[in-house]
């Protein structure tokens, strides 16, 4: 049965994520004064990615192909680590925030590898920009995500989300910082304004973009999708390890129902809030996202100290 | 001031070896020189400060005939050589105005002259859509071209390499991931930082000079309106008045005024246009859809109005096929007015973002001195210290009834030439008020009268690029025998490849769309 819910919970995870592009997408269309396309159009484009035929450079190695695959797998895989609507479950028990860490960049190591292999400056400019970047980022979110794991005393985000539950609604300020440092990576993880900006046509500009310039047809679906899913994966994690409240504790219908209309709900107001940013803000540039991920991880450090000189003792 | 002192200042200096004949065509002086004197000619000029604006050729009976044009002081001045087809050689004036490099190269590709001491002189204009050693721009080149079926690709244009640990190249275009015209960029880099930027243009020819030969004078407005769409007006503008001059037409004052108009119209939408644009590229897309309503606001009155967006075909040698009623001014001035008040506040969102700020200020940085030497013309060069308006130095009608307030900024970056054309549209939709207060009931078109074969004329204006130069000689039989329109663009996409250098790669596309050179005015 617990097996069961997990399963369904991870397709759900990856049923939902076009949806939340679409309610970005939405949100964002309404802030430049402009009539926003339909909330499913995101499931619309990826259904029209499969039905064309995917085009692949003659240079293209059997790594193009299968990078896709790759990267799709290994992102569901990280979603089966975090609880969506539940806590408690068989799959997020087996595995801690690490191995989603770790997922992240196996996924990444994969996109990278294809943006080199067909041997197009682009390609190649885009691996070098996102591994830079992540090679920042990546600090950062352990940093955030070390202070806590530091308050829960476990590395396991089930237990950590069940943790901050039975304490109730404690201010803690090592919290505070790890969810500004959280949030920073994220933005810069999902490939988002002001550090990338993925409705982009500028080649040159290009991060995430950039390595996927080559993909089309189900190739470039799956890509869309995991970055999609990748997406939803740091709103809920955010969204349940700050604000865990909502989530199902046990496993009847009613519990689970519950769980998901919160999770959508919260889902809703952060990306209000990612719409309202990207809206505000101008990409920055390029050798400034260093900085901005310095800031993250200072951010996080900060969270750490705290957590240690104030709320350790007790 | 009087602008006609340098000229015989300039006539003075001359060495007694240069023989100057001084022709006159309407309203520009033209000097002819001897072959061997063109190359030395040049150095003078750059020491009096002179701009080189345009260079052409022209094929006629057994000669070819070259031409560049000089300003100074809002004062045009022809310089004009023959020399025999037979062995066709020149000295390069290139050598002394790096502006005159890509003209030199074009004319080569296009006649077959040769350019003594050309600084580079590969190929330009040619990619592999004709022969190498046929020369379309001669009379014995048929106007259908010689088509080679299809285009084999151009792989061996030898590009500027670097060389070193860590360098690398990127090329870009011309099939870009948005939708924008056809043009190749070639960057050396280290990391991002750019080391070097090679443009390959070209893309967009279309032979608009040759196609140009035999036509009619309203047929070649028509052609003149397409040499870049979107300066449909300036351009053919330009034609018009290089038609009118030759024939001795002088347009009535409403169609004068109703020019302006059109003129000044073109230049709001464009400058809002790019605005947006400029904003849109470090992914501030507010702006841009802000700018884009009311660029499609203002386009909508255009249709209204004159019956088409972009204000096409609306001018005709002679005068304007377009009248404004009582009716009309009221909705035009109605706009403005509303116009006024949205830009403000627009404005002040783009002022009071310091992310865009970060990104606007000091970056894709043109020194005066360079401005000057590559001699960009329009908001790029106003935004560089150079201070150019051709309505204000040689004001034309109905410029010559007013006072232009020629903006000018000398921080030479992108958030400059942002400011450069927000302050345009201002003075722009003062203009547009000023014209429609001035209107006078009358004719709109004067009586086309045929002009003499072998006459002349030479249409300055000021499109919304900046300074538009077109030329035209007439036939017999109200022919055309020779159209150059020298786009602005021309001038400018070289400053593009110093401007950038020192910027880093991801910077390029702002760059590039803060100076936004039309590829299809560049490359006729």
């Amino acid at each position: 049965m617990n097996w069961l819910i997990a399963i369904l919970q991870t397709l759900l995870f990856v049923a939902l994520a076009p949806l939340l592009a679409g309610w970005i997408k939405c949100c964002k269309c309404r802030l430049q004064n402009r009539k926003a396309p339909s909330l499913f159009q995101p499931y619309r484009d990826l259904i029209k990615l499969t039905h064309k035929q995917p085009v692949v450079s003659e240079q293209a190695s059997w790594l193009f192909i299968k990078a896709p695959y790759i990267i799709f797998s290994a992102t569901v895989l990280a979603a089966t680590v975090v609880p969506l609507i539940a806590v408690d479950l068989p799959t997020s028990a087996s595995a801690d925030v690490i191995v989603m860490v770790g997922f992240f960049a196996f996924a990444r190591f994969f996109l990278a590898l294809a943006g080199l292999d067909v041997g197009t400056a682009f390609g190649g400019m885009g691996s070098s920009r996102e591994m830079t970047i992540s090679s920042l980022a990546e600090p950062a979110m352990l940093m955030a995500i070390f202070t806590l794991t530091m308050t829960a005393s476990t590395t396991n985000l089930s237990f950590a989300i069940s943790h901050v539950l039975n304490e109730g609604l404690v201010l803690r300020p090592s919290f505070v910082f790890a969810l500004a440092a959280l949030t920073l990576v994220a933005i810069a993880e999902t490939g988002r304004i002001p550090v990338d900006n993925p409705s982009t046509h500028l080649e040159l500009t290009m991060i995430h973009e950039a390595m996927i310039l080559e993909y089309s047809g189900r190739h470039l679906a799956l890509i869309e999708w995991a970055s999609q899913l990748k997406l939803m994966l740091y709103g809920v994690l955010i969204a349940n390890i700050f604000f865990p409240w909502g989530i199902a504790e046990t496993f009847d219908v009613q519990a689970l129902g519950y769980g998901l209309l919160a999770i959508m709900g919260k889902l809703a107001v952060l990306a209000i809030f990612l719409a309202v940013a990207e809206t505000l803000f101008a990409k920055m540039r390029l050798f400034r996202v260093q900085e901005y991920l310095s800031f993250a991880y200072l951010l996080g450090l900060l969270g750490l100290l705290s957590h240690i000189i104030l709320e350790a003792s007790r | 001031m009087s602008s006609s002192n340098w000229t015989a200042d300039f006539l003075s200096r001359l060495s007694t070896d240069i023989t100057v004949t001084q022709i006159d065509i309407s309203s520009v002086t033209l000097w002819q020189i001897e072959s061997h004197a063109w190359q030395q000619f040049a150095e003078l000029a750059v020491q009096q400060n002179l701009r080189w604006a345009a260079g052409w050729a022209e094929h006629i009976e057994h000669r070819f005939f070259i031409n560049t044009c000089f300003e100074k002081q809002g004062e045009y001045l022809l310089l004009r050589t023959i020399i025999d087809a037979s062995n066709p050689e020149l000295p390069s004036q290139a050598t002394v105005y790096p502006a005159a490099n890509r003209s030199e190269r074009h004319t080569q590709d296009m006649f077959g002259i040769k350019f003594v001491g050309h600084p580079d002189d590969r190929r330009w204009t040619r990619h592999q859509a004709w022969i190498e050693k046929n020369y379309p721009l001669r009379k014995d080149f048929p106007v259908q071209g010689t088509p080679v079926g299809i285009t084999p690709p151009d792989m061996h244009y030898p590009f500027i390499k670097s060389h070193g640990a860590g360098t690398y190249e990127i090329p870009v275009g011309p099939v870009h991931a948005g939708i924008i015209e056809p043009g190749h960029f070639r960057f050396q880099a280290v990391g991002e930082l750019i080391l070097n930027l090679e443009e390959r243009l070209g893309y967009v020819h279309k032979g608009i000079e040759k196609i140009a030969e035999g036509r009619e004078p309203e047929s070649l407005a028509r052609l003149a309106g397409r040499v870049s769409g979107d300066t449909t007006v300036g351009h053919c503008w330009a034609a018009c008045m290089a038609m009118e001059q030759a024939a001795g037409v002088i347009i009535p004052p409403r169609a004068a005024l109703i020019r302006g108009i059109l003129a000044e119209r073109e230049r709001v939408a464009n400058h809002m246009g790019d605005i947006g644009a400029i904003c849109n590229d470090v992914a501030f897309v507010f702006a841009q859809m802000q700018f884009s309503r009311l660029r499609e606001l203002w386009q909508r009155t255009n249709a209204t109005v004159f019956g088409h967006r972009l204000l096409m075909d609306k001018i005709i040698p002679g005068g304007v096929v377009c009248d404004l009623s009582d009716e009309s001014c009221a909705l035009i001035k109605k706009e403005i007015t509303e116009l006024r008040k949205e830009l403000t506040e627009v404005i002040l969102a783009l002022d009071l973002n310091s992310s865009l700020e970060d990104r606007l200020y000091t970056a894709g940085f043109l020194s005066e001195e360079i401005a000057a030497a590559f001699g960009t013309v329009g908001y790029v060069g106003r935004a560089s210290g150079q201070d150019k308006d051709v309505r204000r130095d040689a004001p034309y009608a109905p410029y010559d009834q007013v006072t232009v307030k020629v903006t000018l900024e000398t921080q030479g970056d992108i958030a400059s030439r942002l400011w450069v054309r927000y302050k345009e549209i201002r003075t722009a939709l003062r203009l547009i008020e000023n014209f429609i207060d001035r209107l006078v009931a009358g004719e709109l078109r004067a009586e086309w009268q045929t002009p003499v074969a072998g006459s002349e004329g030479l249409g300055i204006v000021e499109g919304w690029r900046g300074e538009i130069i077109s030329y035209i000689r007439f036939d017999a039989d109200n022919n055309i025998a020779r159209f150059y329109p020298r786009d602005p663009s021309q001038l400018n996409w070289p400053a593009l490849e110093k401007l950038v250098l020192n910027n880093i790669v991801p910077d390029f596309p702002v760059c590039n769309k803060s100076l936004n050179g039309s590829y299809s005015g560049n490359d006729l």
